[in-house]
Parts: structure tokens; C-alpha cells; sequence
């Protein structure tokens, strides 16, 4: 799998939102794009799903250019992911469902992929009875049924509270070295791009354009020392000025 | 009734005046009280004002006049023959117009450019009395069934398709978009998805307008009819036997209260993840 991104521009009307934006992905890799409000990287996202059309350049999936969604680009969303109707298992089979996947098959994916997500116990739990973290675990769980050869991820944690958000980082971050995944996470939270990404792109707004590229090259057998060591907050430090930089009129 | 519920409610609030205030919910026996009080007490005044002889009983009839004129017309037959005849009607009316009107709602709350053709005409239309339209109808379809179930259509579909509409458009596009990446195809979007998801508004919607159908029926029978409980009441009116004319009036209403009933049923059954 490698996605390439090149020279894409996106406008709305008048105002150019996404200004030749380049970038590639390839198998495997965990790459994560953090930028203010307004620097268009939830735009990059559904361009590469296929919800918006590009206004010029380019986005192929393995050579073969994107021209709509679909489920080879699994998408998780911030809020309202999951369908409230249907219980933890028939969320996370309804996209096999929509493709017709043999009954028997539907069932032992729905089965392997709640296992993998942790959710076994949840199976016939209404989203509803679910809290924000197990739904978005649910909503994970749905996308990789499919088999998807990229899951976006569009600030998939953010109406989470903190602690929650810390697991479900170590959350993410296991499942993606257990599954081969290839991720591509946005964010606004420097310091969640840092800890799961191994390449963070930095979006400047207005219009959205990459900045600055990193790659984050520390030990990430232990995600709390992770957070806590010298070279990752020197890292943080340096990327949050960077962000900072580019607002100068924040406040 | 409010006085004797005050002390139920006692540990949170004490007295009526907490009841007012906005955002206090009374528990709920509170509450059931207060739904009974909301019945009885008319009954009650309705009841005195009768035996005191208030009013002549030829204008107020006696509730008790008008139970034993309820219970001739049941065991006379006329009463079942009459329900049966203007519920077929709303029945069939509301049916065909609900048929029509939720994938059209659908359709227009889901494409922006199906709205913008739609929507005007609808607007209009609506704003047309519905009785203004049997002189038309009785030209067209006679004196029949059929003008009448058509009378109930055009009264209730536009209601329905504005409804559903709105109802479409707080299906979160989240979600759209989410079964669109999921390898979702249109009409599976439309149907697994939009429908899915209004189904209660929509339930709630019809619920609400098939009121509409009700008062409609007794309109059309008034027009031409042989029988119905609209049909009833106006031979009744001509008899000058208004304790008949309150029987019919109850038995609508009570009805319309099982209908509407039916309806909230039908939404707790069918849709246990929004109640």
C-alpha cells in the first residue's frame, strides 16, 4: 500500500483551504498531521476518503486515483460514529453487511475485531450504555472489518476527557504494532502526534500548507516514560512553538 | 388533586410553587396524578354544572344522559358501524399519504436539489384548505369512498412530506458520510441509514398529523356520507338529540387518544435506542 498525495489544492468558493499539499504514506506507517483550527487537515482527510472532490492535484491509493469513498480508506470521526440503533456487534459488522460478506465470515470478523478492540464483553451493548472511549473503539473496530488499506482518523479522541484520551492512545498504539496498520491520525494535540505517530507533519492555516516534517524517532516500548522523557518533551516543546508561530494573533 | 400530591413530592420541594419552576421534574406519581386531575376535573365541573341545572339539558346534556345514549347506539350497532366507517377512511387516507410522503420527504431532506424543486409547490399547497377542495373532489370522484379518502390524503401528505424532511436533516452527516467510507451505496445510505435513523421523528410525525385526518373525516361526512361519526352527528343535529352529539364527540376523541397511544407504542417498541 503507498498513498500519495501531490499538489493538492482545495477551494471553497473563494477561499483557498488546502494550498499544494504533498505527501506520501507508506505501508505500515503511523504518520500524523496536527494543525491549528483552520489549517484545512480535517479537509486533507475527507479529500483521501473521498468525500470532497480535489479543486487540482492529485491523491492515488496504490497507483489508483481516488475518486469517491470507500472501503479501502476506513474512517473514524470525532463524534456521532457509531449507528445509535444497533448494538456494539451489528455496528461493527454493518459495513460487511453493506458489502455482502458471507454470514459466517460477517460473524467471526465481528468476533475477532471486538476481541481486538477489547470489547468482547460489550458485544450487545447499545452505543448508548457504551462510554466516549469504548465507542470509538467500536467505531475502530467497524472500520478494520473491512479490511481497509489506510484507516483516517479524524481527531478520533478529541471530545474525549484526558485520562480516557491517554488510554486510548496506548490503546491505538498497541493495536496499530499488533495489526501492521497503516494510520493516518489529524490532531490538534502536539503532544498525541508525537507519542503515536513515527512522522508528524505540521499545518500552517490559512491556507493549509505543511510547514514542517519530523520524524519522531524515540523508544516507544513504554508509552507513560515515553511522555515523561527528556527527548520527547524537547520534542513537544519545539513543535508547540512551532504552532505557536504560526498564530500570532491567537490571543 | 395538586394539593393532595404536594406531599409526594416533598422531599425535593415543599408545596406547589417548586412545581413551577423550570427544569423541576415531579416524580412521577406527581405526574400521574396531575393526568388523571386533567381528565376528572372537567368531568367534574361537566357533572355539576348538569344537576344543578345551570344550563337547559336540551343544550348541556347530563354525562349520564349522554353514557345511555352511548350505550344504545353501541348495542343498536350504529356506533361500531359508524367506527368502522370513518377509521377505514382515515386509515386509508393517512396510509396512502404516509406511503407517498416519507420517501419524498426523505428524497428532499437528503438532496438539497430535490428540496429546491419540491419545495415551493408543497409550501403552496399546503397553505390551501384542504376542504376547499371537496367541491372538486365530489366532481372528479362522485360521492363515494373515494372523494373522502382523497379529501384525507390532501389534507395530511403535505404535513407529512415537510415533516419527514426536517426530520431527514438531523440525521448527523457523520453518519452519511461514515457508511459512504464503509463502501455504503446510495440507497443503502437512504434506507439502512436516513430512514433508520429519523424512523422515530418520522413515528412522532404521524402521529401528530393523523389528528389532521380526524378532523378532516368528520368534515367530509358532513358533505355526503351514509354513515360515519361525522355523518352522525349531523343527523343528530337535525333531531335536535345533542346527548348524541356529545357520544359521537367522545367517542372521536377517544379514538384519537387510543391512536395516539398506538403510535407511542409503536416508537418505544420499534426504536428502544431513542426512548
Amino acid at each position: 500500500m503507498e498513498l500519495i498525495v501531490s499538489n493538492l489544492s482545495k477551494r471553497f468558493g473563494e477561499k483557498l483551504i488546502l494550498d499544494r499539499l504533498s505527501l506520501s504514506i507508506e505501508s505500515g506507517e503511523f504518520i500524523s498531521l496536527v494543525g491549528s483550527s483552520g489549517s484545512g487537515k480535517s479537509t486533507i482527510l475527507r479529500l483521501i476518503a473521498g468525500l470532497e472532490h480535489p479543486s487540482s492535484g492529485s491523491i492515488s491509493v496504490d497507483g489508483t486515483p481516488v475518486s469517491g469513498p470507500g472501503p479501502d480508506r476506513g474512517m473514524v470521526f470525532q463524534k456521532y460514529s457509531l449507528y445509535p440503533w444497533l448494538n456494539a456487534a451489528a455496528n461493527v459488522a454493518f459495513g460487511m453487511r453493506l458489502q455482502r460478506m458471507k454470514p459466517t465470515e460477517i460473524r467471526e470478523r465481528t468476533a475477532y475485531f471486538l476481541e481486538v478492540v477489547g470489547l468482547s464483553e460489550a458485544a450487545n451493548k447499545l452505543p448508548r450504555e457504551l462510554s466516549g472511549g469504548m465507542q470509538q473503539r467500536v467505531a475502530i473496530a467497524r472500520a478494520l472489518a473491512t479490511n481497509p488499506s489506510i484507516l483516517l482518523l479524524d481527531e478520533p479522541f478529541g471530545a474525549l476527557d484526558l485520562q480516557i484520551r491517554e488510554s486510548m492512545q496506548d490503546f491505538l498504539h498497541k493495536l496499530w504494532q499488533r495489526t501492521g496498520l497503516t494510520v493516518l491520525l489529524i490532531t490538534h494535540d502536539v503532544e498525541e502526534a508525537l507519542v503515536l505517530a513515527q512522522r508528524v507533519h505540521v499545518l500552517a492555516p490559512n491556507p493549509g500548507r505543511i510547514v514542517r516534517s519530523l520524524e519522531v524517532d524515540l523508544n516507544k516500548s513504554d508509552l507513560d516514560q515515553l511522555r515523561l522523557s527528556s527527548n520527547f518533551l524537547a520534542l513537544r516543546r519545539s513543535l508547540s512553538r512551532t504552532m505557536r508561530e504560526l498564530e500570532p494573533s491567537l490571543c | 388533586m395538586t394539593v393532595t400530591a404536594a406531599p409526594a413530592s416533598q422531599e425535593r420541594c415543599s408545596g406547589l410553587f417548586p412545581l413551577f419552576t423550570l427544569g423541576a421534574m415531579p416524580s412521577r406519581a406527581v405526574r400521574g396524578r396531575l393526568q388523571v386531575a386533567s381528565l376528572l376535573v372537567p368531568l367534574l365541573i361537566w357533572t355539576a354544572v348538569a344537576s344543578f341545572g345551570l344550563v337547559d339539558e336540551k343544550f348541556l346534556p347530563s354525562p349520564q344522559t349522554v353514557f345511555r345514549s352511548l350505550a344504545s347506539m353501541a348495542e343498536s350497532g350504529i356506533l361500531f358501524q359508524d367506527i368502522v366507517a370513518s377509521t377505514g377512511r382515515v386509515f386509508g387516507g393517512f396510509l396512502l399519504a404516509t406511503l407517498l410522503a416519507v420517501p419524498i420527504g426523505i428524497c428532499m431532506g437528503v438532496y438539497p436539489a430535490i428540496c429546491a424543486l419540491c419545495e415551493p409547490l408543497i409550501a403552496m399547497l399546503r397553505y390551501m384548505p384542504a376542504a376547499a377542495f371537496i367541491p372538486l373532489l365530489i366532481i372528479y370522484l362522485g360521492i363515494g369512498e373515494e372523494p373522502k379518502i382523497a379529501l384525507i390524503f390532501l389534507g395530511t401528505i403535505y404535513f407529512n412530506i415537510l415533516m419527514v424532511m426536517d426530520a431527514v436533516k438531523f440525521v448527523p452527516k457523520e453518519l452519511i458520510e461514515t457508511t459512504l467510507t464503509l463502501g455504503g451505496r446510495s440507497r443503502q445510505v437512504l434506507v439502512q441509514v436516513v430512514a433508520r435513523y429519523s424512523l422515530p421523528s418520522i413515528i412522532d410525525t404521524l402521529r401528530i398529523n393523523i389528528a389532521t385526518s380526524w378532523n378532516l373525516v368528520v368534515v367530509a361526512e358532513l358533505v355526503a356520507a351514509e354513515v360515519g361519526l361525522g355523518k352522525r352527528i349531523q343527523l343528530a343535529q337535525r333531531f335536535f338529540r345533542t346527548d348524541q352529539i356529545f357520544a359521537e364527540l367522545i367517542v372521536l376523541g377517544l379514538i384519537g387518544f387510543a391512536i395516539d397511544m398506538g403510535f407511542r407504542l409503536l416508537l418505544r417498541l420499534s426504536c428502544k435506542w431513542a426512548v
